[in-house]
């Protein structure tokens, strides 16, 4: 498959990570193992926010080579009842840091450490360690991964499919390991039933990377040159990205649907995700209107904790996206002079060879070679520039998208309550009319649609906490999360240059 | 260094003595040493102070200094080349002219956005495109120079009354640019030159050596050009790639500065960390600049240079050529011998004149090339070498402060 192929840009650091590693991982067939080895690290880094209740990212490295990883490892595989060839060589290094289970000691003690960051307001101390606890519990054996996109079928009716692997030992799924084929659709399809289900309640529903027509077309038409394969190849890890990120989210996790998504064979196929459909019209609409009254909602919160936080996702968002159209342009500058150094190359090689001085034109033709070598060097430099820092801040941008939708939905709860509350107050004001008036029947009516107002009222309030709640408790989730992920991501950008340092003092020599 | 490059003041760009240009391998002769000791850059001209030491008779002095302009140079290389005296030899390259426009145009573009950026940008900018213009400012008082010490080492040129005129007086040389007449004059006799020197160029020459140099000339002359304009490609992307980190280095900081959680002072030791990379990267980009694209260029120039005196030598034979034939014709006509015979000869001196001397000038040549090559190219590779660890440096503590720290 040419997939392989199109796995190399995910990151050298892990080249250095995966040796240990793997020669703890005996047990398994080595043979397809570079489909999955280049796979790995992606997998493993993206699941550190799971486990890192007061786990710093980095050292999972570090710790990734201790023995006590190995061993806890080692006892793991051993329990897996199926041994899938593939599917384990992928999964060998990832759950080195999985395994990591924190022992529940060391993790409330530093979950403490959280807190000073965040500033909250003091008024509700107890349910700050309520969610603390709840923290704790966070940890779980689940890994997913997105891998070999096969293209099936022919023309413009042509998809690329994606092998969903999934690695499990919790109960609620059938077996410990299987996996299933989906295609783009599908995916958006569950962040659809998700966000129907699940927005209303607050959650933070991360939401799937966007639609391409023009690549999509491209793969279609069967260009194969390498902009699609990277398109490809960038669509895939997003879309892994995207499952790591669901999986994650412990509510999330809980839904039939995601468990459907996970192991059903064949899934119907997602309609109302395609966008010239009526459902995508419909959403459009939707998204206006929604637009609209955001504007006219000016929500008066006693809790002033939601109203910063609002704010400063605003703010961030607006810095990540400038940041991210400089590092768009840098990747961009870093292409282009690999092009350039490629033709500067074989231009000092011409005229190596056109110098009738030999020791001249040697050295001009070995300035030709270094210069070749630093091509690569920038290519595959500017490639994990892309992997690594575009993308991740694309993620977040995004997913700062998600939060605030989360936030208003907050605010479209509370708008409920208040109508519901002023409709109450009109429905008194009509039974002291009624009252005044004397009108014995009508009352009754009256009376009763009271009870059902003052029963709504009350439904709604209780609502309007609990949303406040869950999105509080997911906010401090998310930053936590982003806190991470940012951290990891950046230090693995900067080891990236930092190799490439080195290869470059190496060629000089 | 003083003053600051704006195209609204005006004011000058002081330059001290500094070393002499890399691109030629020169040996100082006690009796005529040259140089440029001092320039400054006012709105639309550079004046270059040109300061000689001499031990020859022919001099009022031993030490004195005169202004001179750009289009003063021109006209000293445009004299050397119109005297037939000089025919045999290369003559050194004229310096090109100052060019700062770009600089200039950024600097105004600069200027009218200030509205837009933070302080800190703006003022980060500005130092970057006066270092810009302080870079090219140097070049140019190189390339001047350069060209001074050439014509001061060459046996011959350095005799030449027109350069003592250039060297010595102090008065203003009046000489003026080319009027619109003239530039077109120039033109056509570049069109005419051209065509003739394809009809020189093949005629085939008796003498092996200057055969193998004209083919061998030709070739590496466009292969310079090449090599010349994709390093300049090469060098800007590389300087666009610096830009860009920068830019990035400033907005990390700002959002490491929206908050004081643990991720906004990763981000400000992250941003730190970029704006010294992207200085290490600059610096690169201007080495190879330096080192790498000058040298290109300004064997370019010479190559021409050499292409040229080919060319002469190759119409000197065409006309000794010709009038080897004519003289046939005229003694097989019986008329005009004479005449017919002292043009032959004429034409022979000059054309063994011009082959004696071409054949020194061009092994002179080749000599300079491999000398000036090899010192560069050797610079360049220790100074990228020396960035590169820096940078790595740079990155392995900043990555061993941040992994420290979480």
């Amino acid at each position: 498959m040419a997939a392989s192929s199109r796995r190399n840009p995910p990151p050298l650091p892990g080249a250095e990570n995966q040796d240990p590693l793997s020669e703890m991982a005996d047990e398994d067939s080595d043979e397809g193992e570079d489909i999955f080895v280049g796979n790995s690290n992606p997998v493993a880094e993206a699941f550190q926010p799971d486990t890192a209740n007061g786990e710093e990212p980095a050292d999972l490295f570090s710790e990734a080579e201790t023995s006590t990883a190995a061993n806890s490892y080692i006892t793991n595989s051993k329990s897996n009842g199926v041994h899938s060839d593939n599917e384990n060589d992928l999964f060998a290094e990832v759950s080195v840091e999985l395994s990591m289970e924190n022992p529940s000691t060391t993790a409330k003690s530093s979950g403490a450490e959280f807190t000073p960051s965040l500033t909250l307001s003091a008024t509700q101390p107890e349910s700050m360690e309520q969610l603390e606890e709840e923290k704790d519990e966070d940890s779980f054996d689940m890994e997913v991964a997105v891998t070999n996109p096969e293209k099936i079928g022919d023309g413009m009716n042509a998809y690329m499919a994606y092998k969903v692997s999934t690695r499990t030992t919790l109960p609620m799924f059938r077996n410990r390991t299987f996996s299933v084929w989906r295609r783009f659709s599908d995916f958006l399809g569950l962040y659809e039933k998700l966000s129907v289900k699940h927005s209303l309640n607050g959650c933070i529903i991360p939401p799937p990377p966007e639609k391409s027509v023009v690549g999509m077309t491209k793969v279609k038409v069967g260009k194969d040159d390498s902009s699609s394969a990277d398109f490809v190849e960038r669509r895939r890890a997003a879309l892994e990205r995207y499952l790591q990120r669901v999986v994650c989210h412990p509510s999330l996790l809980q839904d039939p649907d995601v468990r459907e998504f996970l192991e059903r064979d064949e899934l119907p196929r997602a309609v109302g995700t395609h966008t010239l459909s009526g459902a995508g019209f419909l959403k459009m609409i939707n998204r206006a209107s929604d637009a609209v009254s955001k504007m006219t909602i000016k929500i008066s919160d006693s809790d002033a904790w939601f109203d910063n936080k609002l704010q400063e996702v605003e703010s961030e968002e607006l810095q990540l996206r400038k940041l991210h159209a400089v590092v768009d342009s840098l990747v961009n500058h870093r292409k282009e002079l690999c092009g350039n150094t490629a033709v500067f190359a074989k231009s000092m090689a011409m005229l190596g060879n056109s110098e009738d001085n030999t020791a001249l034109s040697r050295a001009l033709s070995q300035l030709a070679e270094v210069e070749d070598k630093m091509e690569t060097l920038h290519q595959e430099q500017a490639a994990s520039d892309f992997f690594i820092l575009a993308e991740l801040l694309a993620d977040y941008i995004r997913l700062l998208g998600a939060v605030r939708g989360c936030f208003e939905q907050r605010m479209k709860t509370w708008q409920r309550w208040q109508e519901a509350q002023s409709t109450l107050q009109k429905k008194r004001e009509v039974e002291a009319k009624l009252l005044w008036a004397n009108k014995p029947d009508k009352l009754q009516q009256a009376k009763e649609e009271i009870t059902e107002w003052e029963g709504k009222v009350t439904q709604y309030e209780r609502d309007f906490d609990r949303i406040s709640v869950t999105v509080r408790k997911e906010f401090l989730r998310f930053e936590k999360e982003k806190s991470n992920d940012f951290k990891s991501q950046i230090v693995k950008y900067l080891e990236s240059l930092l190799q490439s340092q080195q290869r470059v003092i190496c060629t000089l020599f | 260094m003083e003053g600051e490059p704006s195209p609204r003041s005006g004011a000058g760009f002081h330059q001290g003595s500094f070393p002499l240009a890399v691109n030629v391998d020169l040996q100082t002769d006690a009796t005529l040493q040259v140089d440029i000791s001092d320039a400054l850059s006012e709105r639309d001209k550079v004046k270059f102070t040109v300061h000689t030491k001499s031990t020859l008779p022919n001099f009022k002095q031993n030490e004195f200094s005169v202004v001179r302009q750009h289009e003063e140079f021109i006209w000293l290389h445009d004299s050397f080349v119109e005297n037939e005296e000089y025919a045999g030899y290369i003559i050194p390259p004229a310096p090109p002219r100052p060019d700062f426009d770009a600089s200039r145009e950024k600097l105004q573009k600069l200027g009218e956005g200030e509205g837009s950026m933070t302080k800190e940008e703006f003022t980060k900018m500005k130092q970057e495109l006066e270092a810009e213009y302080l870079a090219i400012f140097k070049k140019t008082v190189a390339m001047h120079e350069v060209f001074l010490c050439r014509v001061a080492a060459h046996p011959v040129l350095r005799k030449d009354m027109n350069f003592h005129v250039f060297l010595e007086y102090n008065q203003d040389l009046s000489v003026r640019g080319k009027n619109k007449r003239e530039k077109m004059e120039d033109f056509f006799k570049n069109v005419v030159k051209s065509a003739d020197g394809v009809l020189v160029a093949g005629v085939k020459d008796v003498d092996d050596f200057f055969e193998h140099e004209k083919t061998f000339l030709l070739e590496y002359h466009n292969r310079v050009k090449d090599a010349s304009s994709k390093s300049d490609r090469m060098i800007r992307s590389h300087k666009n790639a610096a830009d860009d980190i920068n830019r990035i280095a400033s907005t990390l900081y700002t959002l490491g500065t929206q908050d004081s959680t643990d991720v906004c002072k990763f981000f400000l030791k992250v941003s730190e960390l970029f704006e010294k990379t992207r200085k290490i990267e600059a610096r690169v980009a201007a080495d190879e600049d330096l080192k790498l694209a000058d040298l290109l260029k300004y064997y370019l120039r010479e190559s021409q240079a050499a292409k040229d005196l080919l060319y002469r030598r190759g119409r000197a034979l065409v006309d000794y050529e010709n009038a080897n034939k004519a003289l046939d014709k005229a003694r097989a006509k019986n008329k005009d011998v004479l005449q017919a015979e002292t043009s032959q000869q004429v034409c022979c001196q000059k054309f063994e004149k011009i082959s004696e001397s071409a054949k020194q000038e061009l092994i002179d040549f080749k000599t300079r090339r491999v000398a000036a090559f090899r010192k560069n190219l050797v610079e360049l590779a220790e100074l990228e070498l020396k960035h590169a660890k820096g940078n790595l440096q740079l990155l392995q503590s900043c990555v061993g402060v941040l992994k420290g720290d979480t």
